[in-house]
């Protein structure tokens, strides 16, 4: 009966925004750091999702010019007839390209280089252009003894059109600078400049020897391309059977994609990790928000706010201020990736035309908000919870309960948001659940220790300890502390940030080549088993040393344990590419053996026992006595593998996958590479110039010039890395410093009750400065533990490197984290007691 | 007369480190509409849980607390906060103005809160009663705490509550703004026919009252009316 008396006021929606606004008022200040983590995540994200759909895009529209041509056949073995008969009849028009390394001799300037000569014939490219100046150059330059050279070159070499190069023993009239051709990116072409002949010349030159890496192109045009890929589909067999591979645009399309699936991949992943961050932020920022909301949201319930209402209010202000930082992480997001391009340009083969990509900013403002939703989620159904008892009682603790169900759901939401979103940067469930499990084992180490060290500061501090030290210990466990907030916000920033600056270190190793005063410097190869002799007395000519002298050998794999590439679908990939082996009677300074024995020489009619390089092994399936028969020039060989060795590919020399005992290939068809030291670049170009004008087939690489040429385009890639994962170390950083920001609230009231108890400023820094050490330094080395241990399990399991902190930035990581978190501590309490304490007092009441 | 307020045998008891703490225990009295009432009692005694049962602002162990013939007990908090809302004001120690509301808007929150329209002028007048209609636009910040307290004296009386709990009103501030508060406070009450109860230590203040419900240990001590001054 007395329930119909219960009013059931209805609070129109509008209500609650304009109660939003309101309560937002004075303290939107206090979000700034919230929304400069979700800014800083979001922007990182935008930037690298429309540099990529700005890619994909272009690389799309351009996928025609990449591959010049409908269908491109290409071969690095030698044509046979039957194979010959059926490329005269591919196409409604045909070009032919033989591609291969070679030196060319500039005859006014004296200077030669080594450069990657492409042999033309028929109208090449379809679509798209070769860019020559003057403009028509490469219509024309096939119909005489005419070349196209790079642009590097002819700047490298101060040469004009008309003037003329020496390629073997013919000499070529250059008849105008190459400046762009289909597919070529500005890295292939400072690596290996491009110089572009008449096929029908090429043998005139006589650079074709046995044993030239040579590669066959074939392009067609078709009138109808539409059947291109069915028809590569049904020629499949037979092209795999000789050694054929092809191309069309959609398979250039998807490859093309793929090199840059790596660069997207790990671009995505910075982003990633910033916004993890950001969530990291945004959990922690809305739960002291929250905590200082308490009296207010009290005092509304005893008014006669409902709980749900009280919710919605708050729910509407974190929408608001979430959709605000995502719109500004958005607007950030776009400028940068105008940047990226710029920084990338050297290593695209498509003209990036950048515009905004609403795609990306529509996925970016979308993430930012179910991010700040959902983080925000667990400090916002407390409000549901908070009892009107809270106005007229200022201790009131809620008694223990049972943990609202809904906070079980949102922290299962929260997981399946990570996991899902881990999966589409990964792509492979299994990284996934590494990626995720990793953060959650992370999460779980950083409560259980920081429990642990409550626990343990209670007990073992000592009472006779003097009061400033009792005092800071104390606020690590005493009612209100924030020992648990911060370990884990402090510790999950730290860790991200140090495995971020660890995997940018492991990055970069890789992708630097070691070079010293005793290393080579120069690689001659292609030099036929005639001039081995002549090569020599000419380098020692010149008083160069000879540091590495090996044989090289051509060959395929034909079976292995007896199996063909037919009959063998498991292990294609090992019937299919073209070996490169020496044969050697003792090891070298970068191999080791590390499975089986090492037999370096071998007698007429004795098993021949050859090493592998381990992962090469692991590639193809075999291991120790397994068999191998190769196929040298058309002689098949018996083999058995008799070790394995671990072999250290960045030390500048000459290494192999196979390595023969000597005994077996001496009388194969081969060529020798040689490698010396150049002391400086004047001996460098007469040295070559000797070599072009005595040996014309053979090929110098100058090292120090490539070297310089990759450390610079290598600065570049290190910029990208160190510009990424500066963006979510710099989110880190933010999120740091909010943490402790946010905690000094709690501190703020009884700093100003010590003050009015008498206690000096210096006393109650101090007593912050312990309490903040203690945190930081606790949070922190757990951090960088959990970063050092995934940091190790990355090297080993992803990037398959080995991994060794260095210390003294570890080190320095370790006390920036530290000094940060005490600095922001103590110079946010000093602005406290900077003023009179009823000031404080009045305003902390309100 | 008939009864705004019945308490019968009504108990708290908290469970605090492992054990049963009785803060109150069968607890009886009624109170009836318009009169004015003080519970007093010292430090620790119950005061302020028994206003917060008597307000719907917790729920007794056991007994029943019945606001205007509704029976607390049987509502879940929802339906407690619109009753709040519907009959209820409050007056706290603290004043508890939202820090974030002009003092307009939190005289104008209860009313918002029933979805009533056009209140700004209701709101203005309440506040030109207590003294303050020019300071309508002022953050509780710039307010002083009689200042304060008499927003939160508009406030109270903002939707017309039936009851109104005033929890040690002048607890806060010195004795002369209190005797102006304390004035105002009885002023607008008798304007308004509210009945009011006032939890407080102050002898003077429950003297001025009609009852007197003195409370210690978690029981009724004494339950005197009085003449009213």
């Amino acid at each position: 009966m007395f329930k119909n008396n219960v009013p059931n006021p209805h609070i129109q929606f509008s209500w609650l925004f304009k109660m939003a606004w309101r309560d937002s008022r004075k303290n939107r200040s206090r979000l700034l750091l919230f929304i400069s983590s979700i800014v800083l995540g979001i922007a990182a994200l935008v930037a690298v999702y429309a540099f990529k759909d700005n890619l994909q895009r272009d690389i799309d529209g351009q996928a025609k010019e990449l591959t010049g041509a409908d269908l491109v056949l290409e071969s690095r073995k030698g044509v046979t007839k039957a194979m010959q008969k059926i490329l005269d009849t591919l196409g409604d028009e045909r070009s032919q390209e033989k591609t291969f390394a070679s030196m060319i001799y500039f005859q006014k300037s004296g200077g030669s280089r080594l450069v990657q000569m492409k042999a033309l014939q028929g109208n090449y490219p379809y679509y798209g252009t070769i860019e020559t100046i003057p403009v028509g150059a490469a219509k024309t330059f096939q119909r005489g003894k005419s070349a196209l050279v790079d642009q590097t070159l002819m700047l490298q070499f101060d040469a004009k059109v008309g003037d003329s190069i020496k390629v073997g023993d013919l000499t070529f009239k250059i008849a105008g600078t190459l400046t762009k051709a289909p597919g070529q990116t500005g890295i292939s072409s400072s690596v290996a400049p491009t110089v572009y002949i008449p096929l029908q010349f090429l043998d005139q030159t006589n650079l074709i020897k046995t044993g030239s890496r040579i590669s066959s192109k074939f392009y067609y045009r078709y009138n109808n391309p539409a059947g291109v890929e069915a028809l590569v589909k049904k020629l499949e067999p037979k092209l795999e059977k000789e050694g054929f591979d092809a191309d069309t645009v959609e398979s250039r399309k998807e490859q093309t994609g793929r090199s840059f699936k790596d660069v997207n991949r790990f671009l995505a992943l910075s982003g990633f990790i910033a916004l993890l961050l950001g969530c990291v932020g945004v959990g922690s920022a809305i739960h002291v928000y929250i905590q200082e909301k308490l009296n207010a949201i009290a005092t509304l319930r005893c008014l006669g706010l409902k709980s749900k209402d009280a919710f919605l209010i708050y729910l509407i202000q974190i929408f608001f201020i979430g959709l605000t930082a995502s719109l500004i992480g958005a607007v950030l997001g776009t400028g940068i990736q105008f940047l990226l391009p710029l920084v990338l340009k050297d290593f695209l083969p498509v003209e990036i035309t950048m515009r905004i990509s609403w795609l990306a900013v529509g996925q970016g403002i979308l993430l930012g908000l179910i991010i700040s939703i959902l983080f925000a989620l667990p400090s916002l159904l407390s409000v549901r919870k908070i009892s009107p008892l809270n106005a007229i009682r200022a201790s009131f603790e809620k008694s223990a309960g049972r943990r609202d169900p809904l906070n079980w759901l949102v922290y299962l939401l929260m997981g399946a948001f990570v996991l899902g979103f881990t999966y589409l940067q990964m792509k492979t469930w299994v990284q996934t659940f590494a990626f995720t499990l990793s953060i959650a084992f992370a999460f779980v180490v950083l409560i259980i220790l920081s429990k642990v060290l409550m626990f343990l500061v209670r007990k073992l501090i000592p009472n006779s300890s003097s009061y400033l030290w009792r005092q800071g210990f104390a606020n690590l466990y005493r009612p209100n502390n924030q020992t648990l907030m911060l370990t884990v916000s402090i510790g999950l920033s730290t860790a991200f940030i140090c495995t971020l600056f660890f995997v940018q270190g492991i990055l970069m190793n890789r992708v630097s080549l070691s070079s010293g005063n005793n290393q080579p410097n120069m690689v001659l190869f292609d030099i036929q088993n005639t001039q081995t002799q002549g090569l020599d007395s000419l380098t020692k000519s010149f008083k160069l040393p000879l540091m590495n002298q090996v044989p090289v050998i051509t060959m395929r794999i034909e079976e292995i344990n007896g199996k063909k590439a037919g009959t063998d679908s498991t292990n294609r990939g090992a019937f299919r590419n073209e070996i490169r082996a020496t044969y050697q009677d003792t090891l070298t300074a970068a191999e080791k053996i590390t499975a089986g024995k090492w037999t370096g020489k071998v007698n007429p009619n004795e098993t021949i026992y050859i090493s592998l390089d381990q992962s090469f092994a692991k590639r193809i399936k075999v291991g120790v006595n397994d068999k191998i028969v190769f196929n040298v020039q058309g002689m098949l060989i018996n083999t058995v593998v008799g070790s394995l060795r671990e072999v250290n590919w960045s030390r500048m020399q000459t290494n192999f996958r196979v390595v023969f005992p000597t005994g077996v290939l001496e009388d194969a068809p081969q060529f020798h590479v040689l490698m010396t030291r150049v002391p400086s670049s004047e001996v460098s170009a007469k040295f070559q110039g000797s070599v072009v004008q005595k040996f014309p087939n053979v090929s110098v690489i100058d090292l120090d010039l490539v070297l310089k040429l990759l450390d610079e385009l290598l600065s570049k890639i290190g910029f990208v890395i160190r510009f990424m994962a500066g963006f979510s170390m710099a989110t880190g950083w933010i999120v740091l410093i909010s943490a402790v920001l946010t905690s000094k609230n709690q501190r703020i009231k009884e700093s100003i009750l010590l003050r009015t108890l008498g206690a000096s400023r210096k006393q109650i820094l101090r007593i912050n400065a312990i309490e903040y050490f203690f945190l930081g330094t606790f949070a922190a080395a757990v951090g960088l533990i959990l970063s050092i241990a995934g940091s190790w399990a990355l090297a080993k399991f992803s990037f398959d490197a080995a991994f060794i902190p260095p210390l003294l930035p570890t080190l320095l990581l370790f006390g920036s984290v530290v000094l940060l978190v005490v600095a922001t501590g103590v110079l946010s309490s000093r602005s406290v007691l900077n003023q009179p304490p009823l000031k404080i007092l009045r305003n902390e009441g309100n | 007369m008939e009864s705004i307020l019945n308490i019968r045998n009504v108990s708290k008891i908290y469970q605090s480190a492992g054990r049963a703490l009785t803060v109150l225990d069968q607890i009886n009295f009624s109170i009836t509409a318009g009169s004015t009432v003080a519970i007093t009692g010292p430090s620790g005694s119950g005061k302020t849980t028994l206003l917060g049962l008597c307000a719907g602002l917790d729920r007794a162990s056991s007994g029943t607390v019945e606001l205007n013939q509704i029976a607390l007990e049987k509502l879940n908090e929802d339906q407690r906060a619109a009753v709040r809302n519907e009959y209820v004001g409050f007056i706290f120690q603290n004043f508890q103005l939202l820090p974030t509301l002009t003092a307009l808007e939190n005289v104008m929150v209860p009313l918002e809160l029933r979805g009533a329209k056009n209140i700004k002028a209701h709101a203005l007048s309440l506040l030109d009663k207590v003294g303050l209609a020019d300071r309508s636009h002022h953050y509780p910040v710039q307010l002083s705490g009689g200042e304060q307290q008499r927003v939160s004296l508009a406030r109270a009386f903002s939707n017309q509550p039936a009851i109104l709990f005033a929890d040690e009103p002048t607890g806060n501030l010195d004795a002369e703004t209190s005797e102006k508060v304390i004035k105002l406070l009885f002023d607008l009450n008798k304007d308004a026919g509210t009945t009011l109860v006032i939890v407080t230590h102050d002898l003077d203040l429950a003297a001025k009252t009609g009852r007197t419900i003195k409370i210690k240990g978690g029981t009724i001590l004494s339950d005197e009316s009085q003449n009213y001054v």
